[in-house]
């Protein structure tokens, strides 16, 4: 956290009126003492340490993008036409998640309620002080009673998914969701003390919600993407290819 | 030494207004007198210099002269964000190539797709270029957030950069999108008319809201237009400006984050996380 400070300014300066080196210190009057860096970490110079380091990154980068663009084409379908309509309609992929839940939701819920929360929940992931501590959620006491109650959440929202939609079971959710609890489980198989168990038991609550978004996200995305057919039937892709 | 108005009855007399250099870093020459003019300072490899080439280089002074060993490792921070904004900035270059052959007209725009494919001179590559790094852009910038996430580097005092960097997002999701558009084939028609669809859904203003990007009730060489004007001038205009502000706030919030090393572990998720801290952008 950022301490109020009133600090004194001391400039010391050369009194050469030539190129000299200029110091500003700032002292906390409490200490009395310079705030000085004490990680006694090592420091290197941006020029030339970090420029090269960026150089070689961003010409990996554009070699890679250089050789995807040369050995594969962008797509290019027939001139639009309003009167043909292909089956399925997909939109880019980066909202198939949204379209996939437009199959079990009506189009409020699916493409401006939900997306409209997640957007909403991850301005605010700052401002939540439950957030900030990022204490582990599964260790010591807490244990058990943090896993019985995510769990109870868990499987509730699982109920949710399988009565909620007219389109029957929310299967991508459902499969998210399970997946996040039993993974939070595994330290009940694996102990806590070491090795994945205790990697499991030391993340933080923040963790566990912001995982589930993101892993809901990606399975709606994925069965959008190479799942989907015509009339949106769930199809697999190593039969009748991807629909585009 | 501190000296104020009143100290001055006795003026300093700058003895001349030459600074004084080593000759080894004096311009040489004609030419050396125009390199100076420009860069201000030599580059031979002093300490100096190495400061002077990033704090008095327009394009490098959002960077800090001096920056830890643990904050420019790969691993910590895999350069996403920094990534991203080359990707951004590639996919202005290869966008302005595309410009100066493409019309935002029904149905003239596909031609023009033909044309970069069969006529254009490595036009077929530019068009590659720009369509996979959207892509790249999208997925970069979703890993960055991704990494600024599970380091927690979105903490105070960096919670409004966090906010700063979803509208971020948000808006190089709008520009991919807009683009979408533009080739105007069955592809991109049906996927901008299933997206705009959906805007209808919004209570009370979902049918005004799509009349104003579409131009009309359906999608139409109107929307061909506002999504050209949108996708070239006004969302670079706006990303442009957010990414500066973006990374003018990493340095402001106080460089990039870092967990603390050496100290007993708080949280846990800092000391023991494979993914460790910091943003590198």
């Amino acid at each position: 956290m950022v301490k109020e400070l009133d600090p004194n300014f001391r400039l010391e300066m050369g009194v050469v009126p030539e190129p000299t080196s200029v110091r500003l210190t700032v002292i906390d009057e409490n200490s009395a003492h310079p705030l000085l860096d004490t990680t006694g970490d090592d420091w290197l110079t941006t020029m030339p340490h970090l420029l090269v380091r960026e150089v070689t990154a961003v010409s990996i980068l554009v070699a890679l993008l250089a050789i995807v663009s040369y050995l594969v084409d962008a797509p290019l379908l027939d001139l639009a036409d309003p009167a043909r309509t292909p089956n399925p309609s997909k939109a880019p992929w980066y909202f198939l998640g949204v379209q996939e839940l437009l199959h079990y939701y009506p189009p409020l819920v699916s493409g401006i309620v939900l997306p409209g929360l997640a957007i909403l929940a991850l301005l605010v992931i700052p401002y939540f002080d439950i957030n900030l501590e990022r204490k582990p959620f599964l260790t010591g006491t807490g244990f058990g009673a943090h896993l019985a109650g995510f769990w109870g959440f868990g499987v509730a929202a699982i109920g949710i998914f399988l009565v909620s939609s007219a389109a029957g079971a929310v299967w991508p959710l459902i499969g998210s969701t399970a997946a996040l609890l039993l993974t939070m489980a595994m330290p009940l198989v694996l102990g806590r003390a070491r090795g994945a168990g205790a990697w499991i038991a030391t993340r933080s609550l923040p963790f566990w919600v912001f995982t589930w978004f993101v892993l809901s996200w990606a399975v709606l995305t994925v069965i959008g993407v190479y799942f989907r057919g015509p009339g949106w039937s769930f199809v697999l892709p190593w039969e009748v290819g991807i629909y585009g | 030494m501190y000296r104020s108005d009143e100290d001055s009855a006795a003026p300093v007399t700058p003895a001349t207004p030459v600074t004084r250099v080593p000759s080894s870093e004096r311009p040489q020459g004609f030419f050396g007198r125009i390199y100076r003019s420009i860069f201000r300072h030599s580059f031979q490899d002093t300490p100096r210099n190495r400061s002077l080439s990033v704090f008095m280089n327009f394009f490098l002074h959002f960077h800090s002269v001096k920056v830890r060993r643990r904050a420019m490792a790969f691993k910590r921070t895999f350069y996403l964000g920094g990534l991203t904004a080359a990707t951004y900035f590639l996919l202005v270059l290869s966008g302005v190539l595309l410009m100066l052959y493409y019309h935002p007209s029904v149905p003239r725009a596909y031609a023009d797709m033909k044309d970069l494919a069969y006529v254009i001179p490595m036009g077929s590559f530019i068009r590659n270029m720009h369509r996979w790094g959207a892509h790249a852009m999208v997925a970069l910038a979703f890993l960055h957030m991704l990494r600024v996430f599970y380091a927690g580097a979105y903490r105070p005092p960096r919670e409004f950069n966090w906010v700063v960097g979803v509208n971020l997002f948000l808006i190089t999701l709008l520009l991919s999108y807009t683009g979408y558009l533009l080739p105007w084939d069955q592809l991109s028609f049906w996927g901008v008319t299933v997206g705009t669809n959906m805007m209808k859904a919004i209570p009370w203003i979902g049918d005004d809201l799509q009349f104003l990007l579409l131009g009309g009730r359906e999608v139409g060489p109107n929307a061909l237009l506002r999504f050209y004007v949108l996708h070239c001038v006004f969302l670079p205009l706006v990303l442009t400006v957010g990414i500066g502000l973006h990374v003018w706030r990493v340095r402001k919030d106080g460089g990039i984050y870092l967990p603390p090393e050496g100290q007993a572990p708080q949280t846990s998720n800092d000391e023991q996380s494979t993914i460790k801290g910091a943003a590198l952008w």
